[in-house]
């Protein structure tokens, strides 16, 4: 509308400043680490303060934190493990979003508050159980500690439901008549048409899987299974000690792959938070 | 192909009962419609005949066959809905496969990479494919096949629906206000094409409205359905004509019938709104009854007296060959309406008194509880006695 008459509204302007102030602020400490790690170590701790570095230290930075420290194990290890504790999510969270959703049975509603007081425990209150439930089934220091305690998410649960709940009942009617299970009804019907609540719930998923900190620190200590966060943890404390150069210059690379694959999916991202969260 | 037989039917959501005592007999390959106002049950009825919804209590057979507690893919019913219901992220020629897909193909081979392979898949899905395209064909739509639903008019919507449903030979189709969301103009040509549809297949339908000239126009027989209750089964004509209760009277027939209080003043003779009209009427003088005129049973009479009612004109209609008279009357609480023909009645203004004369063969007369009081001798020989006034108009 401003191009079409010419000018700018204050409105307008208002707006975009509060949120390119937003943006800024929240852009800052991703700004400054990724300044840290193109600078030496005499001149990260100077006093002056710059954006560019005077002398270019990032190959030296990004090399040692390549050579010196398995990363790429570690990102490995991410990998792996928020592949599988993403897609068994999703086989488990759709069928019960679409029993939630679209079935009528006796407690569904109770069932469904109890996913809602699951959404609203903090990972902290489960960790010494599922440490205890970890130790007696023997899977401490494994891959499948890392994954057991997500393969049930509750928000996933949450947010198919909810898109679930604006498909059409007929949808479901006509996809029983033309001969399809239930099953077969949530993975070919209900699925497919929830793709931008899918693909927002993996964002979700991945981001906050790959960036945990917390319970890796619990479940494992072979270097080996460490995911990101955790690595570059030991690496601190093992390689670099006070060198915030190379330490920098590993989470820029550990959180560039999220970056990528959300602005990549940022659209869907958008739609199926948007739809998940009016209707329902 | 099959007959439906409906036995005792009842359901109730919350204790609010939608259906009850529902008994209906639907001959192989009959046209039936369900014709009710919304929220009647007529929708419940239909999705318990899928069996999408199960019954509180009495039982349905189709073809013979009891189909209680069987699931709606194993009774071999189809059903077009009101939203037509399909599946946005395929293409139409995928929305009208899959009910064969999965009738025809194993769990295993419709498998997305592993179905592929397996030897029989190929040509089970070259045979689906020609059957998709010829029922494409036959209902026009071949050359959308590739397309989604969302690039898809209303009118073509409604075709691939009706295409899904008729690809796998159904022995009853169920149709649920298939026609409510197209334009008035597609809705007439969807309309013929229905019942051309029905023609051509001979199969059973089972069609859910609540418009009556879909209703009248395509049925073989028309269930009235009223809160929950079938009020009158028959064919068309006769729903409009017998009606057999006030009910069924007052919701078919557009404009509605008119309702006039009369008092029996002697056997054959009724007093209603200043006026009194032979009527062949049997009952103590003094009983109260209520007179249904269809609109069309009125015509313009030279003079007032006995056998003709007076009004005067509020609004004047014109619907082209018709004029829709409404006209107050004395002792009525509501407008009368009267359908006359235009070149017979052109010169009627608003605030004119309009004398009307009216059929007594064509006067249905309802007891106060809302059933029909029958004629003693159901044939034109009962007016005969009264010379009528002026000229028949219908």
């Amino acid at each position: 509308m401003s191009a079409a008459h010419g000018f700018v509204r204050p409105a307008t302007i208002a707006r975009h400043a509060v949120l390119l102030l937003t943006a800024a602020f929240i852009m800052l400490p991703f700004v400054w680490m990724v300044s840290l790690s193109l600078k030496p170590s005499d001149e990260i701790f100077r006093a002056s303060f710059s954006l560019l570095p005077d002398q270019w230290y990032a190959l030296e930075n990004y090399k040692r934190v390549l050579t010196s420290a398995p990363l790429l194990r570690y990102m490995l290890n991410g990998v792996i493990v928020c592949a599988v504790i993403l897609t068994v999510q999703i086989l488990i969270c759709a069928p019960c979003a679409y029993a939630l959703a679209k079935l009528e049975f006796r407690g569904r509603d109770a069932l469904f508050a109890l996913v809602l007081i699951g959404l609203l425990l903090p990972q902290q209150v489960l960790a010494l159980p599922l440490f205890i439930l970890g130790y007696s089934v023997g899977v401490l220091n494994t891959y499948a500690a890392l994954v057991f305690p997500f393969v049930v998410s509750p928000f996933g649960i949450f947010l198919f439901r909810q898109f679930f709940r604006s498909i059409p009942d007929d949808i479901v009617h006509a996809a029983r008549l033309d001969g399809l299970s239930e099953l077969a009804i949530v993975w070919r019907i209900m699925m497919p048409m929830a793709m931008p609540a899918v693909i927002a719930f993996s964002i979700f998923s991945i981001v906050s899987h790959w960036n945990d900190l917390f319970w890796p620190l619990i479940a494992v200590n072979d270097q080996r299974l460490m995911p990101p966060p955790l690595g570059i943890m030991a690496f601190k404390n093992e390689e670099t000690g006070t060198d915030y150069g190379p330490l920098m210059a590993a989470s820029s690379l550990v959180v560039l792959p999220l970056i990528v694959a959300f602005l990549a999916a940022q659209r869907w991202f958008v739609e199926g938070i948007a739809k998940g969260g009016v209707k329902g | 192909m099959a007959d439906v037989q409906i036995v005792d039917l009842g359901k109730a959501f919350d204790q609010i009962t939608v259906l009850q005592n529902v008994s209906l007999q639907v001959a192989d390959g009959e046209f039936l419609t369900l014709l009710g106002p919304s929220g009647c049950g007529k929708s419940t009825l239909l999705r318990i005949l899928a069996g999408l919804e199960v019954q509180g209590s009495g039982s349905v057979s189709i073809g013979g066959r009891v189909v209680d507690g069987v699931r709606a893919k194993h009774r071999n019913v189809a059903m077009v809905f009101q939203s037509y219901a399909l599946y946005p992220h395929m293409t139409v020629a995928q929305n009208m496969a899959l009910p064969l897909r999965m009738r025809r193909l194993t769990a295993l081979q419709r498998l997305p990479v592993v179905g592929a392979l397996l030897p029989e898949t190929r040509r089970i899905g070259a045979e689906i494919a020609v059957e998709v395209t010829q029922t494409a064909g036959a209902l026009g739509i071949a050359h959308l096949l590739d397309r989604k639903p969302a690039q898809l008019s209303g009118g073509q919507r409604q075709r691939v629906a009706v295409g899904r449903a008729m690809v796998r030979h159904p022995t009853v189709f169920l149709m649920d206000e298939p026609l409510s969301n197209l334009d008035a103009k597609l809705r007439v040509q969807m309309r013929a094409e229905i019942k051309e549809l029905h023609r051509r297949l001979g199969v059973t339908f089972i069609y859910v409205t609540h418009d009556q000239a879909e209703a009248m126009t395509l049925s073989d027989r028309v269930a009235v359905m009223l809160e929950g209750e079938l009020l009158q089964v028959a064919p068309p004509q006769q729903i409009y004509a017998d009606p057999a209760e006030r009910r069924v009277a007052e919701f078919v027939g557009s404009p509605k019938i008119n309702m006039l209080e009369g008092v029996v003043r002697e056997q054959g003779l009724v007093d209603v709104a200043d006026s009194a009209l032979a009527i062949d009427v049997e009952g103590e003088a003094g009983a109260a009854v209520m007179l249904g005129i269809r609109p069309e049973a009125f015509y313009v009479a030279d003079r007032a007296g006995p056998g003709a009612l007076t009004g005067t004109v509020r609004l004047v209609e014109h619907m082209g060959s018709d004029l829709y008279v409404h006209l107050d009357m004395r002792g009525v609480v509501e407008a009368v309406i009267a359908r006359l023909l235009a070149e017979r009645a052109p010169h009627i203004a608003i605030g004119q008194v309009v004398n009307l004369g009216v059929r007594p063969d064509r006067v249905l007369l309802f007891a106060s509880d809302g059933s029909r009081i029958r004629p003693r001798r159901p044939t034109l020989a009962a007016t005969a006695s009264v010379t009528p006034i002026g000229e028949y108009v219908q």
